[in-house]
C-alpha cells in the first residue's frame, strides 16, 4: 500500500463526481502530495485515470482505477505585478479565478465549464482545465489555455517527477513540454502543478448582435469583425432554427471604457451592412451570453451527441452545409463549431474529409468505443504520438487508449 | 566549448555523400569547396567556427526530403539553417555534417485576411512576413531584433520572441502549422489554418527544439490586423528599484502596453552618444508603447503618467508626433549597435520574474565590480526577459574566458531569482552545458525521449541543447 489515501469509489464519486468508468467497490487513490502521487504512479500494478474534479469526462472510456488529484491542491504564488500564478493541479477553478479577481485579473483563455455540456458533477480543477486544454470564446484574442500556460510539474508514466518551462513569460530554454502537456488527457503524465501568464480584467465590456443572418454571412460578418483593429475578443454565431431566422451574430470588445465605447461605435458602423446592429454595454448581461456560449448551454440537458469541429473559418459556412438540420453553435469566429449530432452516428462520415478535425466530445460509452472520439491521424504523424506516449508512459498505465482509436493500435 | 569528435567514417565517404547529393538537387545548390563552406562555418554566435562537410539548399519540401533521406541512410548528421542570425549557436555545424540550409525558400504560399493567416516557405525572414500583407493592413506579430535578416524556419527553431511580445506573444503563439520532414524524409503536415491540435500538440513541441526535431520547410502564420496607431512615452527615473516598481504599477493598474523597455545608465549614455535621441541623464530608463486610436492612446498615457508621478520620474518624455516616435525607440533599437561601436561585448538572454528585477540588476552590479567587466543592461522589462551586455576585449588574452565566467553567474541567477537561462535566443551551444543548472536529470530525461521519438538516430542538429556528457550514450547507441 502507498502513503495514498484509500477511499471506495462511492466516496470519491462524491469528492470528485467521477465518471461512469467507476465501478462500485473500486477503490480510489486519493494522494495529498506530488510525492505520493508519484508513489501511487510507481506502484500502480494496471491502469489509472487521473482525475481533478471528474466533471470532464471526455475520451475513449477507459477501464481503470480512479486516481484522484483533487488533493494536491492550493495556490503557491501570484504575482499581480508580474502577471503569473502558479497553483496546484487540484486546486478548483473557483479558487483561481477568485484570488485573480481580487487582483483585477484573470485567466486570459477563459476555460469552459463542461458540467451542463456533460451532465456531470463536482468541481473543476485547474490541472482538469490544462489536460483538457479548455479554452472558451476569448481564444481568438488571448490564445488557448496552452498560449497562456508557462510552466508545468507533473508525474509521467514511471512515477518520475519532472518540471517544465517556469514562471516566466519567455522562456525558451530546452524543449517546450508545456504545450505538449497541455490537452494530453493525462496520457503523458499527472499534472501537479501548473503556471500561468494571467492578464488585467478589464473594466468594460460590451456585445454586438445582428439577427437573422445565414451562416455565409455570419461568417463574414465575424471575419470582418476579427479583421479590424478594434481588439474583438469574441466572435460567435448561433443558427438558430432550420432556416436561421431568429439565428444571432455576436461581436464582444473589452477594454477601457472609453475606449469599449469608441470600438463599439466603430464596429456597429462598420457591421451596419449586414443588417441593424444591437449593442449590448451592460456588463453584466455581456457576460451571461458569452458565458452560455462558453460553455455550450444551448446544447445541455438535450439529447444527442456532441462534436465539437475545428476548422479555417472561411471554410466553416460550407462544411456545416453538410450538417443538415443539426443543431449548431459557431465560435472563434466560425473556427470552432460545435454540434449537436444523431446519438451513435459518424459525424466524419456524413461530413467527408474538410480540412481541420473533429472530437466526439459527448456520446454513450457505446459510441465512444466503436467511434474514435479524437481525429484519427495520418501513419507518421500517429506513430509518433504512439513513440511519444510509449516514452513518457512506458508502462501504459496512464489512461491507456483514452485519445487513440479502437482497434489493435489503441489497445 | 567542447563539440564532439567527427565521425571518421562520414568523413571517408565525403565525396560518396556530396555525389548522392548532386544527384537530387541542381548543381549550385551543394556547396562542398572548403572556401566557400567557410561561408556557413558559424552562425551569429561568431566566437565558434567549423566548416561543415558539405552545404545543401534546397528550394523545395521534396529536395529537402530527398537531402534528408540520403543523410539518413549515410548516418551524416544535419545541421538546419534559416539565415544564419542565432546568437547561440543553433546553426554551428560540426565538421562531419551537411548544413540544410533553407534561405532559397522564400515564397509566399497563401494569405488569407478573413481567416487571418499567411502560409510561407520557412526560409521567408520575419520582416518580409509583414511586408507580404502590410498592403492590406495587416502584420505578423513577433518581431526580433535581427527581423529584417532572420527566416520563419529559425523563428520557429528558437520560438523567437521580441519586443512587442507582452501583448502579442512569442512565436509559438502565433504559429498555427508547418510541413516539417523528418531526419529520415517522411514529409508531415501538422496543424494549419485552424486554432488547435487533433491529437497531442506536436507544433508545441516542435516549435523551440532547435531543429532537432525536424526539418521546417512551410509555416501557417497567424497574421493581425495593424492598429490604428501606436506611441511610445520616455521615462527617467534615479534608481533601477524605482523603475521597476513603476513597471510593477503599471502592470497591475491594468493597462497592458504592447512593450516596455529598459535600459540602465551605461547602456542610456552609450546609446545617447551615438543616436542623440535627447535621452535624459539619469539611472534608468523605460520606453513604453501603447496602441490604439488617438483616444485610447491618450488614455491609456494618461494613466501611465498618473502611475509614473508616484515614483517622481525625473524625465517623463509623450511623444506627440511620428518623428519623436522614431526618435524615443532610436537610442533603444540602436544599444546593441552603440555598445558594439565602443566594446566587443557578449549579449546575454536570461528571464527573471519581473518582481525580481532590482535584486538581480543590484546582483549584476556587483558580479560586474567582481569580475572587473562592464555590463550594460538592456531589456524587455514588461516581460523580465533581461540583455546583460558584457562589454570585454577580444584582443585582451583571457578576456574572453572571464567573460564566458561572468555570463554564467549571471545566467544561474537569473535561475536562482525563480527565472531561466534563456527567454529568446535559444540554447544552442551557448548555454548547453548550463542546462543542469536549470534542470534536474528527470526533467532533462523527458526532453531527451522526445528526441528519441523524432529522430532515433539523434543525426538532426547535433551537440545543442543537452550538455554532451547527458547525450553521450544515446549518441553512442545510435550511432
Amino acid at each position: 500500500m502507498t502513503a495514498a489515501a484509500v477511499t471506495t469509489a462511492q466516496e470519491a464519486a462524491q469528492a470528485t463526481g467521477a465518471g461512469a468508468t467507476t465501478s462500485p467497490g473500486q477503490s480510489v487513490l486519493a494522494p495529498t502530495s506530488e510525492a505520493g502521487l508519484a508513489e501511487a504512479v510507481r506502484d500502480a500494478s494496471g491502469p489509472l485515470r487521473p482525475m481533478g474534479g471528474g466533471t470532464r469526462n471526455i475520451g475513449r472510456p477507459v477501464a481503470a482505477q480512479i486516481l484522484s488529484v483533487a488533493g494536491v491542491s492550493g495556490i503557491v504564488r501570484h504575482d499581480p505585478g508580474a502577471l503569473t500564478l502558479v497553483a496546484r493541479a487540484g486546486t478548483p477553478l473557483e479558487e483561481i479565478e477568485a484570488t485573480l479577481a481580487s487582483a483585477g485579473q484573470r485567466l486570459p483563455f477563459e476555460p469552459l465549464d463542461h458540467r451542463a455540456l456533460l451532465a456531470t458533477e463536482g468541481v473543476p480543477t485547474i490541472g482538469g482545465v490544462v489536460a483538457t486544454n479548455a479554452s472558451g470564446p476569448r481564444r481568438v484574442q488571448a490564445g488557448a489555455c496552452r498560449d497562456s500556460l508557462i510552466g508545468v510539474r507533473f508525474v509521467d508514466g514511471a512515477g518520475r517527477i519532472v518540471k517544465n518551462g517556469g514562471r516566466v513569460m519567455k522562456n525558451v530554454t530546452g524543449y517546450d513540454l508545456v504545450k505538449l502537456m497541455a490537452g494530453s488527457f493525462g496520457t503523458l503524465g499527472v499534472l501537479t502543478e501548473v503556471s500561468f501568464k494571467v492578464l488585467p480584467a478589464p473594466d468594460a465590456r460590451a456585445t454586438l448582435s445582428i439577427s437573422g443572418l445565414s451562416e455565409p454571412q455570419a461568417i463574414d460578418a465575424l471575419s470582418e469583425a476579427l479583421g479590424s483593429p478594434y481588439d474583438v475578443t469574441g466572435a460567435a454565431h448561433r443558427s438558430g432554427g432550420a432556416n436561421g431566422s431568429d439565428g444571432r451574430t455576436l461581436v464582444r470588445i473589452e477594454g477601457l471604457a472609453a475606449s469599449v465605447a469608441y470600438r463599439a461605435e466603430r464596429l456597429v458602423a462598420e457591421l451596419g451592412r449586414f443588417g441593424p446592429v444591437e449593442l449590448l454595454d451592460d456588463r453584466d448581461a455581456s457576460d451571461a451570453i458569452w458565458r452560455d456560449i462558453r460553455d455550450v448551454r444551448e446544447f445541455a440537458g438535450r439529447d444527442g451527441d456532441v462534436w465539437r469541429l475545428s476548422v479555417r473559418p472561411s471554410e466553416a459556412a460550407a462544411l456545416a452545409a453538410h450538417l443538415g438540420d443539426l443543431p449548431r453553435l459557431f465560435d472563434w469566429g466560425g473556427g470552432l463549431i460545435w454540434v449537436l449530432a444523431t446519438p451513435g452516428t459518424d459525424l466524419r462520415a456524413q461530413l467527408g474529409s474538410f480540412r481541420g478535425h473533429a472530437t466526439l466530445v459527448r456520446a454513450d460509452v457505446e459510441t465512444r468505443e466503436r467511434l474514435p472520439v479524437f481525429q484519427p491521424e495520418p501513419g507518421p504523424l500517429a506513430a509518433l504520438a504512439t513513440r511519444l506516449r510509449a516514452s513518457f508512459d512506458p508502462r501504459a498505465v496512464l489512461n491507456p487508449g483514452l485519445m487513440t482509436a479502437p482497434g489493435p493500435a489503441g489497445t | 566549448m567542447q563539440m564532439p569528435a567527427p565521425d571518421a567514417t562520414v568523413l571517408a565517404r565525403r565525396e560518396t555523400i556530396v555525389t548522392r547529393l548532386s544527384e537530387v538537387l541542381p548543381a549550385e545548390a551543394v556547396i562542398s569547396d572548403l572556401a566557400e563552406t567557410r561561408a556557413f562555418e558559424c552562425d551569429a554566435l561568431t566566437a565558434y567556427r567549423c566548416p561543415p562537410l558539405a552545404v545543401a539548399l534546397p528550394s523545395t519540401t521534396q529536395e529537402v526530403a530527398a537531402v534528408l533521406k540520403i543523410c539518413h541512410e549515410e548516418r551524416v548528421p544535419v545541421v538546419p539553417r534559416g539565415s544564419g542570425t542565432s546568437l547561440a549557436g543553433g546553426a554551428l555545424p560540426t565538421a562531419d555534417s551537411v548544413v540544410l540550409g533553407v534561405s532559397k525558400m522564400t515564397d509566399v504560399l497563401e494569405v488569407n485576411t478573413a481567416d487571418r493567416i499567411i502560409r510561407v516557405q520557412a526560409g521567408r525572414t520575419n520582416l518580409s512576413v509583414t511586408g507580404a500583407v502590410e498592403g492590406e493592413d495587416f502584420f505578423y506579430a513577433p518581431d526580433p531584433s535581427s527581423q529584417l535578416a532572420c527566416a520563419i524556419a529559425g523563428n520557429i527553431g528558437m520560438n523567437s520572441g521580441g519586443a512587442h511580445c507582452l501583448k502579442y506573444g512569442v512565436t509559438t503563439n502565433n504559429l498555427l502549422g508547418v510541413t516539417m520532414v523528418m531526419m529520415d524524409g517522411t514529409v508531415v503536415e501538422i496543424g494549419g489554418a485552424h486554432l488547435d491540435a487533433p491529437g497531442l500538440d506536436l507544433l508545441g513541441v516542435i516549435c523551440g527544439s532547435e531543429g532537432q526535431l525536424g526539418v521546417v520547410t512551410e509555416a501557417t502564420l497567424r497574421i493581425l490586423r495593424k492598429p490604428e496607431g501606436a506611441r511610445p512615452v520616455l521615462m527617467g527615473f534615479d534608481t533601477a528599484e524605482v523603475a521597476g516598481a513603476c513597471v510593477a504599477d503599471i502592470i497591475e493598474a491594468g493597462v497592458l502596453p504592447v512593450a516596455i523597455e529598459f535600459m540602465d545608465r551605461p547602456c542610456i549614455r552609450v546609446s545617447e552618444d551615438f543616436a542623440h535621441a535627447g535621452y535624459p541623464d539619469c539611472e534608468a530608463l523605460l520606453i513604453v508603447e501603447v496602441e490604439g486610436s488617438r483616444a485610447e492612446i491618450d488614455e491609456q498615457i494618461g494613466l501611465i503618467r498618473q502611475l509614473s508621478q508616484r515614483h517622481n520620474p525625473v524625465a517623463f518624455r509623450e511623444s506627440a508626433s511620428d518623428a519623436e516616435s522614431a526618435l524615443i525607440w532610436k537610442g533603444r533599437k540602436a544599444a546593441f549597435g552603440a555598445i558594439g561601436r565602443i566594446s566587443d561585448y557578449m549579449c546575454l538572454d536570461g528571464t527573471i520574474p519581473v518582481s525580481e528585477l532590482p535584486m538581480v540588476l543590484r546582483r549584476i552590479g556587483e558580479l560586474s565590480d567582481e569580475y572587473g567587466l562592464d555590463v550594460a543592461n538592456v531589456f524587455h522589462a514588461g516581460d523580465g526577459n533581461l540583455h546583460p551586455l558584457i562589454l570585454f576585449d577580444a584582443n585582451k588574452e583571457g578576456d574572453l574566458e572571464i567573460c564566458e565566467e561572468l555570463g554564467a553567474e549571471i545566467l544561474k541567477l537569473c535561475v536562482e531569482a525563480g527565472g531561466c537561462l534563456t527567454g529568446e535566443h535559444g540554447v544552442g551551444v551557448e548555454k548547453r552545458d548550463l542546462m543542469q543548472t536549470q534542470f534536474a536529470p528527470e526533467d532533462l530525461e523527458a526532453q531527451l525521449t522526445v528526441k528519441d521519438a523524432f529522430d532515433p538516430r539523434w543525426l538532426l542538429n547535433p551537440a545543442k541543447v543537452f550538455p554532451l556528457s547527458v547525450s553521450a550514450t544515446r549518441r553512442e547507441q545510435a550511432a
